[in-house]
């Protein structure tokens, strides 16, 4: 229960925190989330052997469904957008996973990157998406209001923060299910899950719905809250970044996507702000750093603490 | 005798030029106890993964209970209630001990795991613990499952096997890898958790001292043939079982005695 409830404490916090915040903050923890929820589902997929680099895929579809769905369609509620942008990434998602759940590691890993790039390709060719430069989106509606700028900034932020650390709590069930803990069984043993009687495939489709759920729905927010989509959200490097900051964040607590996702923007804001040239490097060092001084990712701060205050 | 449980007919699988099974038609009682022996490469092994779906014969057929199954994955045939223990233990070495019991209780109880209800439910851990309890590693129940002794992995690997209600267990050399003094022991308590659920037995066995003190019934391999079926007295005196598996045994050791 304590992780429940501390996400749920965290998550008043924040909303409590958001009107006290400079406008630059704001953004930032906005897209961190966005993309934490991303790093999320990578999480779930990482725990039971599935490392996607693309998962830039669901989260340029997330995107380019909400961003279509505001222009064609001229869908300006962020809710249902975000629902959209789940829904789509979702079902394609579980096309996909009929696929992807019967190949494991480097082919695993190669052939999402493939699939991501396929995406990046289609947007990239197409006159009426806007080809490279992608296109705008007007500001988001709440429940048919819509609202000066930084009270729209505000909400989306809301909105991310609730969806994100929501996601955080679902997550985190799901990972002590008897279906995310199975997942967990299959990183070692599959010949041993599946003469247990329960199959393998079914539980690694489970798994990837779930990672491209995620990353749809942090596609979507993005894509409103920074009011302008492009097809980098497909490429490789995205879906690249999203490994990187899983590994920074480390996959054994739900929360650490979130604060993984949070410190690599932070960093990369004030390295991009005080070397220009140079930003690259630092986040790199960074990385390294983490790397060798904690393994685990920077929730092991967290972790140790846990652990040394029950044996107290 | 009852219509047999299990029934293996003419059943062949090559791989290569090697015959690891040359028409093997074997027939299961129900709730009876049957011990395998046959020297390295005699198609044990390949008899064990044929009738749990692991392997698909080349030619033959499996039938449980006078259905087909031979064609099935092991997950529909382990959902048959045709259960198995493997010769190197197999658990999830990055789980704890009760964690392994609990994901076999998982997967015993839903074909198809949720992803919403909590895995580690009070009655869960209940009957995890009383599993481990059993087995006598309740001690190491939060210890991952490499910490494990050799003997433990192996009785832990027959508990998961046996976490769900089996109709027959086939058992791949319990005993292998484990101390003189421990074997009884370790049989003595899978007999009589096996008695307990009336079901057949199937053991793949080196040790003869086992085989003669557990098994009614014994089946002879020798390159990928049955060369003998019977009462463990009658295919152990045998001409061809003395040649080709109890001398290859006596080898074995003396090999072993040698190193």
């Amino acid at each position: 229960m304590r992780t429940p409830l501390s996400l749920a404490a965290l998550l008043a916090a924040l909303l409590v925190a958001g009107p006290l915040m400079p406008s630059w903050l704001v953004f930032l923890l906005t897209v961190a989330f966005a993309k934490g929820l991303v790093v999320l589902g990578l999480l779930v997929m990482m725990r039971a052997g599935l490392v996607s680099f693309g998962q830039g895929l669901y989260y340029g579809l997330g995107a380019y469904a909400a961003g279509l769905a505001t222009n064609l369609l001229g869908v300006t509620d962020a809710i249902a957008l975000v629902a959209l942008g789940g829904v789509v990434s979702a079902a394609s998602g579980y096309v996909l996973g009929f696929v992807m759940a019967r190949y494991r590691e480097i082919f695993f890993a190669m052939l999402s990157l493939a699939l991501s790039m396929i995406l990046y390709g289609i947007l990239v060719r197409s006159a009426a998406l806007g080809s490279t430069d992608g296109f705008n989106l007007p500001p988001p509606s709440f429940f048919g209001f819509a609202f000066d700028g930084q009270t729209s900034r505000l909400l989306v932020y809301a909105l991310t923060t609730v969806v994100a650390i929501g996601s955080a709590m679902a997550l985190h069930r799901f990972i002590n299910s008897p279906a995310g803990v199975i997942g967990e069984a299959i990183l070692t043993n599959e010949i041993r899950v599946e003469y247990l009687g329960t199959s393998v495939t079914g539980v690694l489709h489970l798994t990837y719905v779930i990672g491209a759920t995620t990353a749809g729905v942090g596609g979507a927010l993005i894509a409103i809250a920074a009011g302008h989509i492009d097809p980098d959200l497909a490429y490789w490097t995205t879906s690249g970044e999203f490994v990187f900051v899983a590994i920074l964040s480390g996959i054994g607590h739900v929360a650490a996507p979130l604060l993984g996702t949070a410190v690599f923007e932070a960093v990369r804001s004030f390295a991009f702000q005080y070397s220009p040239y140079t930003w690259q490097m630092v986040v790199g060092i960074s990385m390294l750093a983490v790397i060798l001084f904690l393994p685990a990712g920077l929730w092991s701060l967290f972790a140790r603490r846990y652990r040394a205050g029950g044996a107290a | 005798m009852n219509a047999p449980l299990i029934a293996a007919r003419g059943l062949c699988k090559r791989f290569g030029a090697v015959v690891a099974a040359d028409n093997v038609t074997v027939e299961i009682a129900p709730g009876e106890t049957v011990g395998i022996i046959g020297a390295n490469g005699a198609g044990k092994t390949t008899f064990v993964n044929m009738v749990t779906g692991y392997l698909k014969p080349d030619e033959g057929v499996i039938l449980f209970r006078g259905a087909e199954i031979t064609r099935m994955p092991p997950r529909e045939v382990t959902r048959l209630g045709i259960r198995r223990s493997f010769q190197v233990a197999q658990l999830f070495p990055n789980l704890s001990v009760r964690d392994n019991v609990l994901v076999a209780l998982a997967c015993t109880e839903q074909t198809r795991p949720t992803p919403t209800a909590i895995l580690r439910t009070s009655a869960r851990l209940a009957k995890a613990n009383e599993i481990l309890a059993r087995i006598g590693v309740d001690g190491l129940a939060d210890r991952p499952t490499p910490e494990l002794s050799q003997g433990q992995r192996k009785l832990l690997d027959i508990a998961l096997a046996m976490v769900g209600r089996s109709s027959v267990l086939l058992l791949d050399e319990p005993t292998s890898g484990i101390s003189a003094q421990e074997k009884l022991p370790l049989m003595d308590l899978v007999m009589e958790a096996v008695a307990a659920e009336s079901a057949a037995v199937l053991f793949v066995e080196h040790d003869m001292e086992v085989i003669e003190r557990y098994a009614p019934r014994v089946i002879a391999f020798y390159e990928g043939r049955v060369i003998a079926d019977g009462t463990p007295l009658a295919v152990l005196a045998d001409s061809d079982v003395k040649r080709y598996v109890v001398g290859a045994e006596l080898h074995r050791r003396a090999e072993g005695v040698r190193a």
